[in-house]
This record gives C-alpha cells, structure tokens and sequence, in this order.
C-alpha cells in the first residue's frame, strides 16, 4: 500500500523521463559515437546508483566495488564461451555471482566499521585480482576472449552494439527504480538508521547484521549484471580491466559529487564525472593525471559540499525536494 | 515480575563499574535508579538491554533469560530505552526517528502503520509541530522528547529512562515528568535513572540506590531519602543530599 503511494513522487517518474529522453538521443540520431559516450554514462549511472545503496544509505565505504563487475564479466564470459550460453541468462549469473560474493565477504567484514571496513575493501580487490590471475579456468593472465562469431546470434556486431546500448539503458532506469524502491522502504530504512547511528539503531531494534548484508548484496548485483553485459561488448576480459582500483575510486567520486543518499545523486554525478573525464581525456596533459584530478575532486567536495550537488540544492532549496528524489 | 536482575557485575579494565546488582521490577511499577556521578547507573541499563554482556549474574525479562543477547533482539521483546547522551539520527527527520522506534520495535510494524503510530507518539510528546524538522536541527529539551518517543514508538513492556530530564527548565521538567505518569497509566514499566530528586521521588514506586557499582540502598522513596547511607553517599554532593532530605512526596 504505502509502497504504491510512495511510486507516486514526481521526481522520480520527472527524472526516469529525463534519462529515458538522454538515452534515446543516440537511437534518434543514429549516431555512433554519441552512442559509446552514453553508454558509458548509463554504465556509470549502475554503477554509481549500486554503490550509492552501500554508501549512501548505510553509510559503509567501500573502495573495492569494481570487484564486484569485474567477477560478474568473467562469470559471464566464461559461461559463454566454455559452455555456450546465451547473454541473458549469462548476465543473471554474473549478477548472481556478485550478489553471493558480497553475501561470503559481508559475513566477514561487516562486522568492522569505519576505516577498518573501507581498508577490508581495498584488499578484496586486489586478492582478487591475483587470485584471477592465477585461475586457469578463467584463462590465468591472458583472461577470456570472445570468438567474433558469438555478435551472430545477435544480428552481427553492428545490431549487437545497438541492442546492448538498449539494455544498458533499461538497466540504469531499473536501477533508478531499485533505489528508490528500497530508499522508501522499511529495509530502506533501517539502513539510513545504520547510517546515522548504528547503536541506536541496534538499540531501537533493527537487525544490523542482516540489513547491512543484504545492502552489500543489493549493491552487488547489478554491478555483477553490467560487468557482463560491458565485457561481452568489449570481446575480451583480462585482470587489470576487470579489477582497476581506479574505476572504484571513480564510483565514489560520482556517488559524492552527485550527492550520496539520494536517488539522483549518482545518476547527475556519473553524467557530470564522465563529462569531465571526457574533457580531460582530449588534453595531452591531463590525459595521465586523471586519477589524480578524481582524487583532488573528492577531497574538494568533501571538504566544500559533502551532501553533493543534489544534496546542496535539496537543502537549499526544501521546496524543491519532490522534484530531486 | 517483568525484569530480575540477579548478581550482576560488570568490569572496565581496572574499574569495577558494578559488583552484585539484584532486583526485581513487578509489572507495571516505576523503579527510581539513583547515585552519584559514575556509580554504575548507565552500565546497569547497557546490561539490561544487551549493549555489554555482564561478567556475572542473569538478566530475565518477562520470564525468559536475555543474559548477554543482542540489543535488537531485546529490543523486539519489548524492552525500549532512552540515551542520557542523546542518539538523534540527524539526517532524517523527526517523524523518520519515531518511525524506526514503531518499525523494529516490539510490534514489527509495516511502514504505513508504523507512520499512524509516529504521529500518535510525537503528539503525545509535544513533538508533533516538529515532526518535518530534521532531527538534528532539535535543542536539547527536544531531542530528549524524540529519544522518548521513539522508545514509545516501539509499544514496548518495560522502558528505561536514563536522565530525561537533565538539562531541562523547570517547565519543562514538569511537563516531562506529566509525559512519565502518563506512560504508566498506559500499564508500561518504567525504571528511571534521574539525578533530579523531586522529580525521581514523586513518580517512583520504589528506589535503588547505587553508588561505586554496589547497591546501597533499595525502599520506598520515603524510606531510601531517610536512609543514612545514602545520605553519606550523597555528601560529597551538599546540594544533591539537601534535596534528598527536603524531599516532599505530595510535590
Ligand atoms: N565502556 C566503558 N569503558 C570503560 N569504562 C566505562 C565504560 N562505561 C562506563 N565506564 C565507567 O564505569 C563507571 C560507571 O559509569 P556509568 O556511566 O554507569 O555511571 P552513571 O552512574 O551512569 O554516572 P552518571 O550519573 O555520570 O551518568 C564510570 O566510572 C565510567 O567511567
Ligand atoms: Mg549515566
């Protein structure tokens, strides 16, 4: 009941709008390379709205959350090359792998908190990547590529890119959904008391262990679904792509410059990161420090604006808060 | 009985914060739990309610052991308590707080009514105006209210109230102490750490009195304000024992 009354804020259905009109520019336009620009912003977007469940709602920092897409990639790309499956259900099972990932780590390293929590992180992906390295099935260093002719059964590879731009799409609107589904929620809130206080919440009753565990799962899911869908796409999978600490510290940044906590607070923050990122990438200069400019990026919102953009108009403008979930 | 604290003693490193604590709370009854500062008042509630396990002794609510359970399973048995240093959760907004007390408290609730039971809460707090503030955004008087009403939220059997009414203006104090009664006639238990000695003496059916974790004292108010010991644990405080030997029970 109260779940259907919830759905019914404007901003949520005012900025799906919005990212569904973005997202068809390219498909009205035939243009290409507008296409690949999007396509990694809607990327970002999942990845940025997954964390942001963690992060933003619990309150947990994790450093390490690229892991999570890149363990669904090689899930994803092993079942189809090694046992011929197709894309969907190759894309659940990443998902699936991510989510029971999370589901084995969160036993052991929800228990910390803070700092100890975000530097369990770090280690996970690297213990990944080694451990990926070295895991034959999975193709040791030199990972998993695709034979060209898989693209067929999606009407070649010009069809192909076309179609999983499409669903790229459908999963970041899914996505956006999700959060606002579970901000809006009982579990949703348990987790915002976790994030204010986690004693009190424990005191006033909410099961912290279970909650945050299943907020590390959620958060895992959907990373663990794109990482496969990206891969595919990209035709290859190798360790240092799948599991680039940098792209973990990128994922924060969107979710604090956009605003954590809120549902569209990373959907602006991955559109404004990426287009930053992209006016960098043309300068020679800056070409080489951009994980440098991500860092100093952080610590100025930290420091300057630590609700984020969506965060800063909300409490700036309280009137407005309907239009900015 | 609803509560009974057998033998308990708690230790910190070198400090022993209680040695020995026993009572028993009869349903629907308000205990007084008094002592000077660092008596071991604050530790025998985090005993209670599963914030530290209890080196020894048993704690039993309504009939069953919660020795060294969780705090959110005693929570969801129906055991509520308040924060002498207050737990706002800042960032959401009034109505948010009370809506977790009523949503993982005893009853479980679904949202939607866990929200009827927030507004009903706030409104007999004197909250209900501030309930699309943010919690953080609250002066001390009412986030003590908001600490109230989100244990209340949770409908619970037993309520332990650590020093409601510290830091408040005499007004306020008797409306709080009003907010107390009330809560008692709804059939609720209540255990009452208060350094306010007029407030604690009029409201209580009976007082523990604590001091260096050791129960020195436990009667009627009447009986405890006469008590020679608790006379000379107070000494070290002229003002806190001159209250307790002018205590007036009418008040
Ligand atoms: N977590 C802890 N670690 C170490 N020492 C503690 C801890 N909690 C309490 N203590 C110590 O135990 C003693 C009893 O503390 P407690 O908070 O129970 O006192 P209190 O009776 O509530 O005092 P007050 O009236 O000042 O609130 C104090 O000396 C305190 O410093
Ligand atoms: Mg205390």
């Amino acid at each position: 009941m109260s779940m259907l009354k919830n759905l019914r804020n404007p901003g949520l259905w005012l900025w799906m709008a919005i990212v569904l009109a973005v997202g068809l520019w390219p498909v009205i336009t035939q243009r290409a390379s507008t296409r690949e620009e999007i396509f990694t912003v809607l990327l970002s977007v999942v990845l940025a709205s997954s964390l942001n469940i963690l992060l933003g709602y619990t309150g947990y920092v994790s450093f390490g959350h690229i892991v999570f897409f890149g363990l669904g990639g090689y899930v994803g790309l092993f079942l189809i090359t090694a046992y011929g499956w197709s894309l969907w259900p190759a894309m659940l099972a990443g998902g699936i792998s991510s989510a029971f990932l999370a589901l084995l780590l969160g036993q052991a390293i929800l228990r910390l908190r803070g700092a100890y929590f975000a530097l369990a992180t770090i280690g996970i992906n690297e213990a990944m990547r080694a451990f990926i390295n070295n895991f034959e099935p999975f193709g040791g260093p030199t990972g998993i590529s695709l034979n060209f002719s898989v693209y067929n059964d999606y009407g070649g590879a010009a069809n192909a890119l076309w179609m999983l731009y499409g669903v790229m799409l459908a999963l970041a609107l899914l996505n956006i959904l999700l959060s606002y589904v579970v901000k809006s929620s009982k579990f949703g809130l348990g987790l915002l008391a976790i994030r204010e206080d986690e004693d009190a919440a424990e005191v006033m009753g909410v099961v912290t262990p279970r909650a945050k565990t299943w907020a590390y799962v959620l958060s895992a899911f959907l990373p663990g679904v794109v990482g496969v869908l990206f891969f595919f796409k990209n035709g290859n999978i190798e360790p240092p792509q799948a599991f680039r600490l940098h792209m973990s510290i990128e994922m924060l940044v969107m979710v604090m410059l956009g605003g954590y906590g809120t549902i569209l607070g990373p959907v602006l923050g991955a559109a404004g990161y990426q287009r930053l990122r992209g006016l960098l990438l043309t300068s020679d200069l800056f070409k080489n420090i951009q994980l440098t400019v991500a860092g100093v990026l952080l610590l100025v919102i930290i420091l300057f604006i630590p609700a984020g953009f969506v965060g800063w108009l909300r409490n700036r403008f309280p009137k407005l808060r309907r239009f900015l979930p | 009985m609803i509560l009974q604290v057998n033998n308990v003693s708690k230790r910190f490193g070198g400090l022993q914060a209680l040695s020995g604590v026993s009572f028993e709370l009869p349903e629907g009854q308000i205990m007084g739990l008094i002592g000077p500062n660092g008596a071991g008042k604050t530790t025998t509630f985090n005993v209670i309610n599963g914030v530290y396990p209890p080196d020894t002794g048993t704690v039993v609510f309504k009939g069953s052991d919660i020795t060294g359970a969780k705090t959110y399973e005693i929570a969801r048995q129906g055991l509520a308590r308040t924060h002498q240093i207050v737990k706002p959760l800042n960032e959401l907004t009034v109505r948010e707080n009370v809506i977790v007390g009523a949503c993982f408290g005893r009853q479980n609730l679904p949202l939607g009514q866990a929200t009827d039971v927030a507004n009903e809460v706030m409104e007999f707090v004197g909250l209900g105006k501030r309930a699309d503030q943010l919690a953080g955004s609250l002066n001390v008087g009412q986030k003590k209210r908001l600490e109230m009403a989100r244990a209340l939220a949770a409908r619970p059997y037993l309520l332990l109230l650590d020093e409601v009414l510290a830091g408040l203006n005499p007004s306020e104090i008797t409306r709080m102490t009003e907010i107390v009664h009330k809560i008692r006639e709804q059939g609720i238990s209540i255990i009452m750490i208060e350094h306010v000695m007029q407030a604690v003496m009029s409201v209580s059916d009976f007082v523990l009195v604590l001091d260096f974790g050791k129960p020195i004292a436990y009667g009627t108010p009447t009986e405890v304000a006469n008590d020679p010991k608790v006379i000379e644990a107070y000494l070290g405080d002229p003002k806190l024992a001159e209250q307790l030997s002018s205590h007036d029970p009418v008040s």
